[in-house]
């Protein structure tokens, strides 16, 4: 096994210095690395000089590393899936866009229903073969992608047995906007607006990583109150989501108070997020080289004056869940995933940590305000809808507690002066942030001119809605509902 | 023998009885800190929906269409045999607890027959689980009526509840507390509620009742609706007429009893679905036959006691 290239996170190197292996060789040192708790972060196909490449970047948490490893892109390619199951979104995906034959994938189907490589024919999403259960007493359930609330569109086939979910298989590739390939029209003054939408929910945690790869790139390193104000900004919408979430939960249970109130309280979080920039999911907060709106310490204070009355009611409304064994029982034991499927399948963020995963990347690889300012890392053990219910909780007590710290440093920050031209040229920069879902992982790559020549994103949703389908097996299919909104992943986030 | 009182108060009753699911979402609201719609908001919504124009489905056959009517008449009609007011039912016979059961029973029919007459994936599952539920539920009906009959020695429902005085509460506590409680829970059972089923959710693969209904509109979906109200009217009823007596007393506070013991019976719901969560459906036979549980009690007690 040859030494492996590894990088910190948000630093770059040079191309020509990720190690080259054959394909052979390359499935057995991702395996070595799977098998000494590295996880895939991202696999992809990425061009270098003139050869195309399929570069795989896998974090260790251990050493803080991330490991950065590429085999020469063939028209075949050894699948990794069968002993590394978490790959077998990624190679979908690069089978997709790239033709590539993966030999001894399993099934091999589109991930987001991209005209096929070359060709220009429409794709229909949702149009492909689904897996089969034959019996005379199993039923199909399709569900989607019109669904009955407000969400985004997939598709969701179930097998049943009655009541019983034998299998359920989510289509999704709906929301596909073809954001990757956008970042490289040569408008980068457009790019950090299209980041922030890359799950909408998710803008700080996705622009972040964006910022921190700009960053290196340019050399540029953000004022020590930037980077508070980015921690802070997390932390908020870590903590906005989370309680949206933990209100969906208990209305989807029917328990109404919670339900109510949380709302509300969402509300309140999100405008708190608005007095640092005017937007309540904090578009043009982040930008590349700091912050995009000055703050001083009275709109801290506000902040923290708001995060004070947002703490009492967060107590009353969520205790209430806690309080209420009609609550728990609804929850407990529902749609477990068990760790060993938890790693096997490369689950992130809080879905993984209630399967009792430790993985956090602010804990593991922290950059900015988090190489002070630690969260502390719950992790759950059961698996089920209460353990990431329960997690929610955990890691928003947690939130506040770091506003406040982050606050409590923090002075004064000016508008950050736009990045000036001059980023390193041939190299690859890797970006990680713990956005509320788990893991967002960016990758860019620039050429000889320093211009960015392919970026590559990674979604936690990506990772996550496997696991879903996995809560879901011999479970009620009346459950869906309520194992579907504790994990409450995006679509597109996934579908890019 | 049908008296023209009687025959008004169940006029009276089928006019009351949208209020009581206004009531209960008022309750609702009232626990979330919310407003809530109108306690009339269903009375709106049913005038609302009868001046719009049905749309069916290619796959329905007239099964769909005739379900409406069915659900709406057969429900009227058990309405009938209730006693109101603490009055005598306006159709009484020897044994008009059976029809009661089966006019319910039939209205049960036609919707499980229209929803699997659509072929929908949801339908047919709501129906199905509708099946079990009351399939569970009407044992312990009987169960609590069986005990009622055997102490009261009537086997028409306005001759028993004549019977159930203030004394007849004092010597039989427990009974009727056990059959009360019983009786309650298949009010729930039967008129979709928390924790057995949720009125207000969107998600169609957890619905019961509302899912059976999804693929009716307008005109249809008012007289449903109406019959579900209604439905609920009738369940109160018999719990009011049971927990409540006003044997003897002058009519006027007889209607005000039972006026107020309905709007009671909505607040208590709205209670329970504003305090507990509804439950995982795996669990709710078990729930339901504890309801049966409690009626045997009620049996066992009243047979060993004699």
């Amino acid at each position: 096994m040859k030494k492996h290239l590894k990088i910190k996170n948000s630093t770059f190197t040079p191309v020509s210095a990720v190690p080259v292996v054959d394909n052979h060789q390359f499935k057995k040192d991702v395996a070595i690395l799977v098998a000494e708790n590295s996880r895939l972060s991202a696999l992809f196909v990425m061009q270098r000089a003139d050869q195309k490449l399929i570069c795989a970047v896998l974090s260790k948490d251990e050493d803080a590393s991330l490991t950065l490893l590429a085999t020469p892109c063939q028209k075949e390619f050894e699948s990794l899936t069968p002993h590394i199951p978490q790959a077998h979104m990624f190679e979908r995906e690069m089978h997709e866009t790239h033709g590539i034959d993966m030999i001894g994938h399993p099934w091999l189907k589109p991930v987001r229903f991209l005209p096929k490589p070359g060709s220009k024919d429409e794709v229909l999403p949702g149009v492909t073969n689904y897996f089969e259960v034959t019996g005379e007493e199993i039923h199909e359930v399709a569900v989607g992608p019109v669904h009955a609330g407000i969400i985004e569109p997939g598709h969701f086939r179930f097998q049943c047995h009655g009541e019983k979910v034998l299998h359920l298989e989510i289509e999704l590739g709906y929301q596909h906007r073809g954001i990757e390939k956008a970042l490289l029209r040569n408008q980068p003054h457009q790019n950090l607006r299209m980041i922030e939408v890359v799950a909408g929910d998710s803008t700080i945690a996705h622009t972040t990583a964006h910022a921190m790869l700009l960053e290196t790139l340019h050399g540029v390193k953000p004022d020590r109150n930037a980077h508070l104000v980015r921690g802070i900004a997390l932390e908020l919408e870590r903590m906005a989501n989370h309680t949206g979430d933990l209100g969906a939960l208990a209305g989807d249970v029917g328990f109404l108070p919670t339900a109510a109130y949380c709302g509300r309280i969402r509300g309140d979080i999100l405008n708190t997020t608005a007095v640092l920039c005017g937007n309540r999911f904090g578009r043009g907060l982040i930008r590349p080289g700091g912050v995009g709106y000055a703050v001083d310490k009275a709109i801290a204070d506000t902040v923290l004056e708001r995060l004070r009355s947002i703490e009492a009611d967060l107590i009353s409304a969520i205790s209430l869940i806690w309080n209420t064994p009609s609550v728990i029982a609804r929850l407990e034991e529902t749609g477990k995933v068990s760790l060993d499927d938890a790693i096997a399948a490369g689950l992130v963020g809080p879905a993984a940590r209630a399967s009792g995963m430790s993985v956090d990347i602010r804990c593991s690889h922290p950059t900015g305000a988090y190489q002070t300012y630690k969260p502390e890392l719950s992790v759950g053990s059961n698996g089920d809808v209460f353990w990431r219910t329960r997690m929610r909780w955990l890691e928003l007590k947690d939130s506040m507690k770091l506003i406040r710290a982050m606050i409590g440093e923090l002075t004064a920050v000016a508008v950050a002066e736009p990045l000036r031209s001059g980023a390193a040229a041939d190299v690859i920069a890797v970006a990680l942030t713990e956005g509320w879902r788990g893991e967002v992982c960016h990758v860019a790559l620039t050429d000889k001119s320093g211009k960015i020549a392919g970026y590559k994103i990674v979604d936690p949703s990506f990772h996550n809605w496997f696991g879903l389908a996995l809560a879901l097996r011999d479970q009620e299919i009346s459950d869906f509902p309520l194992c579907n909104k504790s994990f409450n992943l995006s679509y597109c986030g996934h579908d890019l | 023998m049908i008296s023209p009182l009687s025959i008004i108060f169940w006029l009276l009753m089928m006019l009351m009885a949208p209020v009581l699911p206004g009531v209960i979402n008022k309750t609702k609201a009232f626990f979330a800190g919310r407003q809530g719609p109108p306690v009339f908001q269903l009375y709106y919504d049913i005038s609302k929906l009868l001046r719009k124009t049905s749309v069916y489905s290619e796959t329905s056959t007239v099964v769909t269409r005739l379900a409406p009517l069915a659900i709406l008449f057969s429900t009227l009609a058990a309405a009938l045999l209730v006693p109101i007011a603490f009055r005598s039912a306006g159709l009484s016979f020897a044994g008009d607890i059976i029809l009661l059961a089966y006019l319910l029973g039939i209205g049960r029919f036609f919707m499980v027959l229209a929803a699997l007459d659509r072929g929908s994936a949801f339908e047919g599952m709501g129906a199905a689980r509708e099946v079990l539920y009351s399939a569970l539920a009407e044992p312990a009906l009987f169960c609590g009526l069986l005990v009622l009959i055997n102490e009261t020695s009537q086997i028409s429902l306005s001759g028993i509840y004549e019977k159930l005085t203030t004394e007849f509460w004092l010597e039989n506590p427990a009974t009727l507390l056990l059959i009360a409680t019983s009786w309650m829970i298949i009010l729930l059972v039967e008129n979709a509620r928390i924790p057995i089923d949720d009125p207000n959710t969107h998600l169609e693969l957890t619905m019961i009742h509302e899912v059976m209904i999804l693929d009716y509109s307008s005109k249809d979906l008012a007289l449903i609706e109406f019959a579900s109200a209604v439905k609920l009217a009738v369940f109160s009823s018999l719990l009011v007429g049971l927990v409540f007596s006003c044997q003897g007393m002058s009519v006027l506070v007889q209607l005000a009893v039972f006026v107020a013991g309905m709007l009671l019976v909505s607040i208590i719901i709205g209670a329970i679905e504003s305090s507990i969560a509804r439950m995982k459906l795996l669990h709710i036979p078990k729930f339901i036959v504890g309801s049966g549980a409690l009626a045997i009690i009620a049996l066992i007690l009243k047979l060993s006691g004699n």
